[in-house]
């Protein structure tokens, strides 16, 4: 059976480091670079900080910034809000918000409670007034426009093209990894794809479960490929690798997620979702960029209930993994960016609820974010057809993301100069 | 001499060769429907699968109608049965616009709030009769006695790709499948025309908002970079915005095309060297009479239907030379060229066989045609097509699917795996949503007519025949040793080895895990 040595590195020097050598030999070079496993110059790259990590946490259908970080200080927030408000911070009880900065009059929603914890360890970054020109409303016209990072919502993803500005030619197995049903735009690069699963229990051959002996001859026939480089390029050569490819990510991803967190997750879909990603991480995939995604922020009515669970299941989501990178010592590693692809409206609507709105709040969570609140909270009087109007272009997160944190590119991937928002620490 | 559009010799259409043929201008077969076209030759065999709506025809020719029968569920016009509506996303009536405008005068924000609601809940019932219109057309590939069709209609679907997300109207993607539909095998001209009349694609590239005086380039650009020249192909910027004028006042209203004279740009535009007070039919031609269009087409084609790796051989050059010069002697009909390719010597050629990637579609379509497996749930099929990477009605973007590698990766592998243990046993993946089927799949009628043809096989032999033709005609020897040695742990009583179902069952999910099963 095949048994061949896959480290790290391995996965490692078939993927970016060695891509980002391509750029400057000749492909000859390249080529005889494939066979030489272990050669311990591939292994880390200088100015190639492949260790790092970018988590995106999405929230699905227009989360209300306006009740996330809360503008308490502002007398127009109780007017137009009469129903939804949330108090300014005080004794602590449903409805009142949590103190973020008492000069500027902002808190932030209760259910939020563990992040502002992390805000409060300096490991949160809030981004404010977050959007684009032109806002478009529909769902899933902006939240494309998030995902491909451009106005006209076209093309391939934000983190697609990351990949194929940094690997090129070659895209790194499980470089780009969704946890959820299906892989989102921004990771679709023209060379980079990226790969899904909604739970790792089902990234393997259910086969097997119908009989034990079909388990040998399953392993016989996925794992005779060979390593790339060393056999020919056919398609039947180019399948035969990634089942080999496939089952060696299963069993990484299947040993990761069989041995308990370090900390206590709760049984939630998002929480589910971080848990794996903790995992892989932990088991050191050679994973870049991870997504995961919650959805039904579409709060149109009956919002306080709702909006608050959806918060407290994101809080207490995020917090536990970010406990978990630390205890695995990996927190340094890591940054979590969440967003979502519209606020709301800033009156609420007849149903206590709000429709689709503009600018919203981004947060950035890690060891290595500059820890605060970015920019100022949009004006809720000087608005545009009774919208907020965005003070930072999302462009100019994905810039810091890109280039401050992945050291990439940002200009080229982002097909345009916006200035880093600084959310990352140099 | 021999090019490679030269015909297959009359005795090479054998067994391994018809089922090619099933497998590329359809979605694969049963051995007896193999049996049946290597009994009818090629001629035939493709005037059974590409000619097939010449009975129609000659009916309409000879001035029969079909006027009073019950129009067929398995082909022809997909979506014109009962279960669709095409108005459930309706515009507001203008009752109803009189009604919000007073609402909002007066501040009534209850009644804003029932009307969205009732807004909301059109959208809603869209998104649903969207998903049924995913699932009856899946059903079509599978029942469908014209596979070429909507093999053809697929094949437009990813080049006109269109996406539901962005224009939100499934009655409009229902017109553009009719019309990709009835048009796909016709004249390219007449298609394309059809295309730049048609309400979704008009939205999708915004061509709603091109305007006299505020142009829109997004489908003028599309128009030549995707749709008929390729990226760069022989056309500049400058093209581009003067197609962008010739493109204005095209939209529509409601389920239909309207042009909007006043937004049209009468004046005079110069595209590809050609000057004149060009309309969008007029930009058409213009683009169809150059040279880069057969050839971009060529290439479609034979990257769809011939080989899709990512290198093309000498002959695979020559044979796309070859294809667009039949495609412009042809005057753009797409039947005649594709029958050419079809019934060439190329085609068939060893480099050819299992050089494509089966779509997700085509492999689920397939492995129930080939296999004869009860289809099971059209949900969950629809769900797994989307876990593959390919959503009917969901194109990723305006350039389709890539097709080709980028179907796999190491997530959709263990997806096509497990979509055929799906088929052949009924098992679902825990965790989804996929609906249990306890119908069972009889191999039966597979194995018996593959043991029959070729004069009562034993155990290995049958296996070996199932296997091979599962996987489209070979079989690779270390396969075979690893399916004898399968079959041999099984029965360790030293008793003759015997084919049961379940047997049977499990070899086909073995085989539909083979890597080389992703392969037609």
């Amino acid at each position: 059976m095949h048994d061949a040595p896959f480290t790290r590195r391995l996965f490692l020097q078939r993927g970016c480091a060695l891509a980002s050598l391509a750029a400057t030999v000749p492909c000859f070079i390249e080529r005889s670079a494939l066979g030489m496993l272990g050669n311990p110059l591939l292994s880390s790259q200088p100015g190639v900080p492949d260790h790092r990590i970018l988590v995106v946490v999405q929230l699905g259908g227009g989360n209300d910034g306006l009740n996330t970080v809360v503008p308490y200080g502002d007398p127009e927030y109780f007017k137009v809000r009469p129903n939804l408000a949330l108090q300014a911070p005080g004794p602590s009880g449903s409805g009142v918000s949590l103190q973020l900065d008492q000069q500027l009059g902002l808190g932030l929603h209760p259910a939020l409670a563990p992040l502002k914890s992390l805000y409060d360890e300096g490991l949160v970054s809030v981004v404010q007034g977050v959007g684009y020109p032109n806002p478009n409303r529909s769902h899933f016209t902006s939240m494309d426009i998030w995902h491909t990072g451009r106005l006209d919502a076209k093309g391939s993803g934000w983190i697609g093209r990351y990949f194929d500005a940094t690997c090129n030619g070659t895209p790194i197995p499980e470089g780009a990894v969704a946890v959820g049903r299906s892989a989102p735009l921004a990771m679709e690069g023209n060379i980079q794809k990226p790969i899904s699963f909604e739970s790792p229990e089902l990234f393997r051959w259910l086969g097997e479960d119908l009989h034990p002996a079909l388990k040998d001859p399953y392993e016989a026939i996925n794992r005779s490929g060979t390593l790339p480089g060393t056999g020919g390029d056919t398609q039947k050569d180019f399948l035969m690798r990634t089942a080999l490819d496939a089952q060696v990510a299963s069993g990484r991803i299947l040993a990761a997620v069989a041995k308990a967190p370090l900390v206590r997750y709760p049984e939630t879909p998002l929480a589910r979702q971080l848990r794996t990603i903790g995992a892989m991480i932990r088991a050191e995939m050679p994973t870049r960029v991870y997504y995961a995604t919650i959805g039904g922020f579409d709060t149109h009515g009956g919002q306080n209930t709702r909006h608050a669970q959806l918060l407290r299941q994101v809080a207490e989501a995020i917090e536990p993994f970010q406990r978990d990178l630390k205890a695995q010592g990996n927190d340094a590693r890591v940054v979590t960016m969440v967003f979502s692809e519209f606020g709301r409206r800033v009156k609420q609507n007849g149903a206590n609820g709000t429709d689709h709105g503009t600018a919203a709040p981004v947060f950035v969570i890690g060891a290595g974010v500059k820890p605060g609140i970015v920019g100022t909270h949009p004006s809720l009087t000087d608005l545009d057809q009774g919208d907020l109007k965005y003070g930072i272009d999302f462009r100019s997160v994905y810039a810091s993301l890109l280039g401050d944190w992945m050291k990439a590119p940002s200009e080229q991937i982002l097909r345009g100069n916006f200035p880093s928002a600084g959310i990352v620490r140099a | 001499m021999d090019h490679p559009l030269t015909p297959l010799l009359k005795k090479d259409f054998d067994f391994a060769a018809a089922q090619h043929l099933l497998n590329r201008a359809g979605f694969g077969g049963t051995p007896q429907q193999v049996r049946a076209l290597v009994e009818l030759g090629l001629d035939d065999s493709l005037d059974l699968i590409v000619e097939f709506d010449a009975g129609d025809r000659k009916r309409a020719k000879a001035g029969e109608s079909e006027e009073g029968e019950t129009p067929a569920r398995d082909r022809g016009p997909l979506f014109v049965h009962g279960d669709f509506k095409p108005d459930v996303l309706r515009e507001e009536t203008p009752e109803e616009r009189a009604e919000l405008a007073r609402a909002r005068e007066a501040k009534d924000e209850e009644t804003i709030a029932r009307l969205q609601a009732l807004r909301q809940q059109r959208e809603r019932d869209d998104r649903e009769q969207l998903a049924l219109m995913q699932k009856t057309w899946l059903q079509r590939m599978i029942e469908t006695p014209r596979p070429f069709e909507e093999k053809l209609t697929l094949f437009w679907h990813g080049h006109f790709a269109t996406g539901y997300r962005t224009i939100e109207n499934s009655w409009h993607m229902a017109i553009q499948n009719e019309t990709l539909r009835r048009l796909g095998s016709g004249d390219f001209q007449t298609l394309v025309r059809a295309i730049i009349s048609d309400p979704a694609m008009l939205r999708y590239l915004d061509n709603n908002q091109n305007r006299r005086r505020s142009p829109n380039e997004n489908l003028a650009r599309e128009l030549m970079e995707l749709f008929t020249l390729g990226e760069g192909n022989g056309y500049t910027e400058r093209d581009i915005k003067e197609g962008a004028r010739a493109l204005t006042g095209r939209t529509y209203r409601g389920n239909d095309y309207y042009f909007d004279r006043q937004q049209f740009d009468p004046g005079p535009k110069t595209i590809l060297g050609r000057t004149g007070n060009l309309d969008g039919d007029g930009f058409v031609s213009t683009i169809l009479e150059r040279p880069e269009c057969p050839r971009f087409i060529a290439w479609k084609f034979y990257r769809f239907f011939v080989n899709d790796a990512p290198t093309l051989s000498p002959e695979g050059k020559e044979c796309i030379e070859r294809l667009a010069d039949e495609f412009r002697r042809n005057d753009g009909r797409i039947r005649p060229t594709l029958r050419t390719l079809f019934r060439s010597r190329h085609f068939y050629a060893p480099e050819n066989r299992l050089a494509v990637v089966k779509s997700p579609t085509q492999l689920v379509v397939q492995t129930i045609r080939s296999l004869g497996t009860p289809p099971r749930e059209m949900k969950s099929l629809v769900d797994a097509g989307d876990l593959m990477g390919q959503q009917l009605f969901q194109p990723p973007s305006v350039k389709g699917w890539d097709g080709g590698r980028s179907w796999i990766n190491t997530a959709t592998l263990f997806v096509r795996q497990n979509v055929v243990v799906y088929l052949v046993t009924g098992r679902r993946p825990k965790g989804f949503d996929w609906s249990d089927s306890e119908m069972r799949y009889d191999s039966f009628p597979l194995v018996a007519h593959l043991r029959d043809a070729q004069g009562g096989l034993d155990a290995h032999e049958t296996i070996r025949a199932v296997a091979s033709f599962a996987l489209g005609g070979s079989i690779a020897p270390e396969r075979i040793e690893q399916l004898d040695r399968f079959l041999d742990g099984l029965d360790q009583s030293g008793r003759e080895t015997a084919i049961t179902n379940d047997r049977i069952k499990a070899l086909l999910c073995l085989i539909g895990a083979m890597p080389e099963y992703q392969l037609c």
